[in-house]
């Protein structure tokens, strides 16, 4: 893998879900070892980017690209993304009942690493992880996500991203539902796991996050479109202004038609 | 052997048959007295089981076919060959089973499985049971694990006084049948406080083409004692169908313990309709562990009466059913006793227009007070032409009871997939994964070594059936 070829790049990507257009020409470029954020309102795209990176089937790609380690990622499965490098932990994971964590990433493990591992090895490794995290050895024996309370949901996908060892990781409002001491937690876990290899796009509605997960750039996301690029700055004027100050610069006919409020 | 499309199924491994050259008899086709004569005379049998054959022989000919349940139209009797012997007599050492038998279990792994974590084997292969096994510790403690007819033979007391008294010869056409022309299955008997800590399997094999293979199974587990029996069964895959119609009968004494655990996995051109039901009296408990992967036709709902205070049953039933198939399983407990306690679990699954049915009977009679219940089928279908149907009965005749139950039927949902998928699994692997832990209440009450198996077995049924 070159070094200097970004890991992930998306250009001018558009989609629709159910035939209305949600992402209306979205830039970025994410580099190894780089940790952006991407922050929106309520109904900007943030969701809709993030199942699109990873391959829903319902979300619509009208045009675009986006590449992964120089490869175009657009037409693939998302289980041939995921072999790729490219991690999504879900904002909403679903349950899988009677399939035990332990089991699941094992076979995730499998699926995606070039290098198969032991049964050994795995659990050893599986130990290490979880300990690193601080997250109970039990929890493997535990159904995938079935029962887990917000927070266990949320440690739960950054274990699997432990485990992965994504190329690009694309953290889906990692931070909604948690109370302030399991979003420490789960904020310090992917603190602990963003490393020189592993680029990591947050994507977020709250800058509370960022007290804790430290970004090296800050994408504002508004109807689709990324209207404003930078450093820290930008969280400091969403913290006085909130997202009002961005919607103003609108043309009023594009607020009516995106519904937006 | 003309071989239609159908028949040609990649995603079953022991749709192989063997030569029948070497066998010592096999029937002609159809049921006549003067068979069951013959197979009774061949068999040494006393007086009193010629005459309960006969007797079952009228009430099966008198009675009709079930009008619920499965479509059964593709039955002909007159085409069955009743009574199949591959060899003469039961040995408790492989080298003496005929080689192309022996190979055959082999294939499947039974002498390996004996060696590896049972405490005895029993290997039947059309009508008789042609090899039987029990380790030497278990047979000191007097435990009895043989084959019925040999159990007819050395243990006629104990046959007479239970045979036929926990499922009655009327009490439907197939218990008739299997009545009229039963052959092998297993004869056990565990005495007062003897715990059987290692399981004990017996495992059925049809080979010729339009068989019927007719078992009889008789457990009693004296008071206080505990056994766990596990069966198996495969066939060739053939184009025309083999009709498989055991009985099973077990009495769990006061404070005894019966697991019977079911790994079903015929071709799915046989006819699987068994009637299986216990007895189980004070504090007694009985588990059905019933799995269904194949067949082309199931009509099997292991029953329990509790007819002893503080006994208890627990049911699970799982069932697959692929393209032509009909599982329609369950499970039924007739609460008779007060302080008796029940669950009922059903989960089945339907894929390429196959089709499951969930049937139960809960029943409390009056004064049986103190029951408690909990029946819960889910059902999961895989595609749109696949079928699912439920028919839970429930007859409650006293009021001090607590019943629950719970139903569902889903399919796989598109956000399962997609998560499971994210995470590099490819469809397959995903619906597999679902499926599996759809099971999973099943998988986890089987031994290690039959728990990856089946995972297995549910693995190749998942590769033949997504696209």
């Amino acid at each position: 893998m070159s070094t200097e070829t970004p890991t992930l790049v998306i250009e001018g990507l558009r989609v629709a879900v159910e035939g209305k257009e949600i992402l209306r020409g979205l830039d970025l470029t994410v580099n190894r070892g780089e940790t952006h954020a991407l922050m929106g309102p309520n109904g900007s795209g943030k969701s809709t980017l993030a199942n699109t990176l990873m391959g829903h089937p319902r979300y619509e790609v009208l045009g675009g690209s986006v590449r992964l380690n120089g490869e175009e990622i657009l037409g693939l499965g998302p289980d041939v993304r995921a072999q790729k490098g490219i991690f999504l932990a879900f904002q909403y994971p679903v349950a899988i009942p009677g399939v035990r964590l332990g089991d699941f990433l094992r076979a995730a493990t499998r699926a995606t690493q070039s290098e198969q591992m032991s049964a050994l090895e795995f659990r050893k490794r599986l130990r290490q992880k979880m300990d690193m995290l601080k997250i109970d050895q039990a929890f493997a024996a535990r159904d995938v996500n079935e029962g887990f309370s917000g927070g266990e949901k949320k440690r739960a996908e950054v274990l699997q991203m432990a485990m992965l060892e994504p190329s690009i990781a694309v953290l889906d409002e990692i931070d909604s539902g948690l109370d302030i001491d399991a979003l420490r937690t789960v904020a310090e876990n992917v603190e602990a796991l963003a490393g020189p290899e592993m680029g990591l796009l947050v994507i977020t509605h709250y800058q509370r996050l960022l007290n804790y997960v430290h970004p090296d750039h800050i994408h504002v996301l508004i109807q689709g479109r990324i209207v404003e690029s930078g450093g820290v700055e930008i969280v400091e004027k969403l913290e006085a202004e909130g997202y009002e100050s961005y919607m103003k610069d609108l043309p009023a006919a594009e607020l009516v038609e995106q519904g937006a409020h | 052997m003309a071989v239609s499309p159908r028949d040609i199924t990649t995603d079953y491994k022991y749709g192989f048959h063997d030569d029948e050259s070497t066998y010592s008899y096999k029937s002609g086709k159809g049921l006549t007295r003067t068979l069951i004569e013959e197979m009774s005379a061949r068999k040494g049998e006393p007086e009193w089981m010629l005459q309960f054959r006969l007797h079952a022989l009228d009430v099966f000919l008198k009675k009709p076919m079930p009008k619920w349940g499965a479509d059964l139209s593709g039955i002909d009797f007159e085409n069955i060959h009743y009574y199949v012997r591959p060899s003469e007599n039961a040995t408790r050492s492989w080298d003496d089973v005929p080689e192309y038998i022996k190979n055959t279990f082999d294939k499947l792994g039974i002498p390996e499985a004996e060696r590896k974590f049972l405490g005895g084997v029993s290997a039947q292969y059309e009508s008789e049971v042609v090899y039987h096994q029990i380790r030497e510790d278990l047979e000191k403690l007097g435990v009895l694990f043989l084959d019925m007819d040999s159990g007819l033979r050395e243990y006629p007391d104990i046959v007479k006084e239970y045979f036929a008294t926990v499922i009655p010869v009327a009490d439907n056409k197939f218990s008739a049948l299997n009545s009229a022309v039963w052959s092998g299955g297993s004869f056990i008997y565990v005495p007062k406080g003897v715990k059987v800590e290692i399981p004990l399997q017996a495992y059925f094999r049809i080979n010729t083409e339009n068989m019927g293979q007719f078992e009889r199974t008789l457990i009693i587990a004296d008071e206080g004692s505990s056994v766990h029996y596990i069966e198996g069964c495969t066939a060739p895959t053939y184009s025309s169908d083999s009709l498989h119609s055991a009985v099973v009968e077990l009495v769990a004494r006061p404070g005894a313990h019966i697991r019977y655990t079911t790994i079903q996995n015929w071709s799915n051109n046989v006819y699987n309709l068994v009637t299986k039901r216990a007895l189980a009296y004070e504090n007694a408990t009985i588990e059905w562990v019933d799995g269904n992967l194949g067949s082309k036709v199931t009509m099997k709902y292991p029953a329990v009466y509790l007819v002893g205070r503080g006994a208890r049953a627990d049911i699970i039933s799982v069932a697959m059913a692929g393209r032509g198939m009909h599982q329609d399983a369950g499970g039924k407990v007739v609460h008779v006793a007060s302080d008796t306690t029940s669950t009922i679990i059903s989960k089945s699954i339907s894929k390429d227009g196959g089709r499951t049915s969930y049937r139960g009977l809960l029943k409390v009679h009056k004064g049986a007070e103190n029951v408690k219940s909990y029946v819960r089928c889910d059902a999961l279908m895989l595609d749109e032409e696949s079928r699912s149907d439920t028919y839970p009965s429930i007859e409650i005749d006293e009021d001090n009871v607590s019943i629950e139950h719970e139903a569902s039927v889903s399919k796989i949902s598109e956000e399962q997939l997609f998560y499971l998928m994210a995470r590099g699994l490819d469809e397959t692997a995903a619906k597999t994964m679902i499926v599996n832990g759809f099971f999973d209440v099943f998988t986890k009450e089987l031994p290690m070594e039959y728990s990856v198996e089946l995972n297995r077995l549910l693995q190749l049924q998942m590769e033949g059936a997504v696209g």
